[in-house]
C-alpha cells in the first residue's frame, strides 16, 4: 500500500461529477439561522392520519416483522390496482404493480431497467432533481427539454417532437409538476401521446402528485390513452396523497413484462419494501379517500392564498393547478434566483428555493411550497412583500 | 359556502374577510356580509383564544359535575339549566342523554372552592336529585386543539 492511496479516486466518475442538489445549498445556510420562516420543504405538513398509523402499529403488535414477497403484499398490490381504477380510471391488475421504497426507487428502477449505455432520456425541466442524475448513473445521456413560461411550464407536443432522436429510450413526464405546479390536461396529453406513439421510446410518468389537482379536473394518466399503456411505467406512491413520506412507500404500475424486469432489479437491490409501511398502506388505500379530500381542500385554500400573496407582492405567479408548489417569477426585481433567495433569507429570514435548482429554465423563478399552515404562509408572504418593497425604493 | 366560511373561522378566528375571500375565491364584501349575518343570527356567538393555563402560574381547578334533576311541570330542563348557567363559575352546561341529565363544567381556584360551590349552590336546588363531582386532572385535547405533545414541524431538509 502506498501512502498516496486515495479511496475517492475509486468512486464512480459519473457519480463524482454530478453536482449536489441546488435545493440543499440555501438550506444549509438557513439551518444556521434562528426563526427562519421556510416555504422550502416539499413534503406535506400533515401527519399521517391516525387510522393509517394505527394500522402500521397493529402490524407490529401482531409480530408482522418479516420480509414480504419481493413485489409487495398481495393484498396491497390488489388494493393499489383497485385504487388506481377507482380514483383515475386506470386499468391494472395486481401483478402489474410493484411496491417500492418510495416513488424514487420506482424512478431509479425504471431508468436502470430500460437504459443501455448511450441511450437518451428526455427530461423536461424545471422538474424534480433526480431524473437527470439517475439517468446518467444508468449510463444514459439526459436530454433536457426546457419548459416555457409562456406555456405555464406545460409540455407541448411540438417541444417534445424536437427532442426525439433514434436514440431516445425513455421520456419522463413529470406532471403534476414539482416545482411549477403545472399539470397536463387530457387534450394536451393526447397530442403528446400522438408524438410518442410514433417512436420506440418508453414513458416514465411520475404521477406522485396525481391526487393533488385543484381546478375541479381530475388528473389524467398518460397510460390511459390509446396505445400508451404498453410503453408506460406509472410511478406513484403514498407520500403525497396520504402524507406518508417517512414510511418510504411507492409503486410502479406497468404491463406485467415490464414489472417483471423491474422486480428483478428490486429483488437484488432492495428485497422488499418495509412490511409495517405496507400494512399501513393497505389501510390508507381502503379507508383513506376521505383523508385525501380533506387534505386537498386545505391545500387548495393555501394555494389561493399564496398565489394572491405573491401577486400582491408584485411577483407574477401563474395559477398552479397541481402538487403543492407555486412558481412565481422574480425577474421584475432584477435579481437572479440565487440572489433573490439569498437576500430574502438574510434580510427577512424567509426561505424559498431558487428556480434554477430544478433546471436552467427555472432561472428567474422561485419555488414556494404551500405545505405549511395558513398562519405560516401569511407571515412568509408579509416578509416577501417587505423585501420586494425594499428593492423598489 | 356558509359552512366553508364558518369552518375556516372555527379553526382560525384571526382570518380576515379578505383572507377568506381569497381562499374561497369569493368576493370580499360578500364574505363581510355573511359574517355580519352570522353574528346577527347568533351563529357566530363569540371569538375566543385557546390557552393552556397549566403552563402559566394561574391556580385553578376544573370539575365535571353530573346532575340528575327532576324536570318540573311546565318548566322543562331549559329553565333548570338556566338557573345553573347564570353562575359565572359554570363554564359549560349540556343536556345529556343516558344515566344523568345535565353535565356542568365548573372552574374554581381550588378543590375546596369547587366542592363548596356544588354543596352550597347546586345540590340544594329543588330540582336536583343527585350530583357527582369529577375533578379534571389533565387536559389533553379540547375543541380539536391538542394541549399536550402539540405536534411541531420537524421536517428536515430534503432534496425534493
Amino acid at each position: 500500500m502506498t501512502s498516496s492511496f486515495d479511496p475517492e479516486k475509486l468512486l464512480n466518475k459519473t457519480l463524482v461529477s454530478l453536482p449536489p442538489s441546488g435545493i440543499r445549498k440555501l438550506f444549509d445556510i438557513a439551518s444556521t439561522m434562528d426563526n427562519v420562516i421556510s416555504l422550502g420543504i416539499g413534503e406535506p405538513d400533515f401527519i399521517t392520519p391516525w387510522h393509517i398509523r394505527n394500522a402500521g402499529i397493529r402490524s407490529l403488535e401482531k409480530g408482522r416483522t418479516q420480509y414480504t414477497s419481493n413485489s409487495g403484499l398481495g393484498e396491497l398490490r390488489s388494493q393499489t390496482a383497485k385504487y388506481l381504477k377507482r380514483r383515475f380510471g386506470m386499468d391494472y391488475n395486481a401483478d402489474e404493480i410493484l411496491i417500492t421504497v418510495g416513488g424514487s426507487e420506482a424512478i431509479d428502477l425504471t431508468m436502470r431497467a430500460f437504459i443501455s449505455p448511450g441511450d437518451e432520456v428526455i427530461v423536461p425541466q424545471p422538474s424534480f432533481v433526480c431524473y437527470g442524475p439517475l439517468a446518467e448513473l444508468a449510463g444514459a445521456v439526459p436530454v433536457y427539454l426546457e419548459l416555457k413560461t409562456e406555456n405555464d411550464f406545460r409540455l407541448t407536443a411540438a417541444q417534445l417532437r424536437e427532442k426525439i432522436t433514434s436514440k431516445t429510450k425513455l421520456i419522463v413526464l413529470p406532471f403534476p409538476n414539482n416545482p411549477t405546479g403545472s399539470v397536463l390536461e387530457a387534450d394536451e396529453l393526447k397530442e403528446i401521446a400522438d408524438v410518442i406513439r410514433r417512436t420506440d421510446a418508453a414513458v416514465l410518468s411520475d404521477e406522485i402528485y396525481a391526487e393533488l389537482t385543484y381546478t375541479g379536473k381530475r388528473h389524467v394518466s398518460v397510460s390511459s390513452l390509446p396505445g400508451m399503456r404498453e410503453r408506460t411505467v406509472v410511478v406513484s406512491g403514498f407520500s403525497k396523497a396520504f402524507a406518508m413520506t417517512g414510511w418510504r412507500l411507492g409503486y410502479a404500475a406497468a404491463p406485467a413484462n415490464i414489472i417483471k424486469a423491474l422486480t428483478k432489479l428490486h429483488q437484488y437491490a432492495i428485497m422488499c419494501a418495509p412490511s409495517a409501511s405496507q400494512y399501513a398502506a393497505i389501510e390508507a388505500l381502503s379507508e383513506g379517500d376521505g383523508d385525501i379530500e380533506e387534505m386537498k381542500r386545505e391545500y387548495d385554500h393555501r394555494r389561493r392564498l399564496i398565489v394572491d400573496g405573491f401577486n400582491s407582492a408584485g411577483l407574477t405567479c401563474f395559477e398552479p393547478k397541481g402538487a403543492f408548489y407555486c412558481f412565481p417569477c422574480i425577474k421584475s426585481t432584477g435579481l437572479s434566483s440565487d440572489e433573490f433567495c439569498r437576500r430574502l433569507l438574510e434580510e427577512q429570514k424567509v426561505a424559498l428555493v431558487p428556480g434554477n435548482a430544478f433546471g436552467s429554465s427555472g432561472e428567474g423563478f422561485v419555488r414556494a411550497s404551500y405545505a405549511y399552515s395558513i398562519e405560516h404562509i401569511k407571515s412568509a408572504i408579509a416578509g416577501i412583500i417587505r423585501f420586494v418593497g425594499s428593492l423598489r425604493k | 359556502m356558509d359552512n366553508e366560511i364558518l369552518e375556516l373561522l372555527d379553526r382560525d378566528s384571526n382570518l380576515t374577510a379578505r383572507d377568506i375571500a381569497v381562499m374561497l375565491e369569493a368576493d370580499e364584501s360578500e364574505i363581510e356580509r355573511r359574517i355580519d349575518y352570522f353574528k346577527n343570527e347568533g351563529i357566530i356567538v363569540g371569538n375566543k383564544i385557546m390557552i393552556n393555563w397549566r403552563k402559566t402560574s394561574r391556580e385553578f381547578v376544573t370539575a365535571l359535575i353530573e346532575l340528575k334533576v327532576t324536570p318540573q311541570f311546565g318548566r322543562g330542563f331549559d329553565q333548570i339549566a338556566e338557573r345553573f348557567y347564570q353562575y359565572e363559575q359554570v363554564k359549560s352546561v349540556y343536556l345529556m342523554s343516558g344515566a344523568y341529565d345535565l353535565a356542568l363544567q365548573i372552574e374554581g381556584t381550588n378543590l375546596n372552592e369547587v366542592a363548596l360551590f356544588v354543596a352550597e349552590k347546586l345540590a340544594p336546588m329543588d330540582a336536583v336529585v343527585s350530583t357527582a363531582t369529577h375533578f379534571v386532572l389533565k387536559k389533553y385535547k379540547e375543541d380539536g386543539i391538542m394541549f399536550e405533545n402539540k405536534p411541531s414541524d420537524d421536517r428536515q431538509v430534503m432534496v425534493l
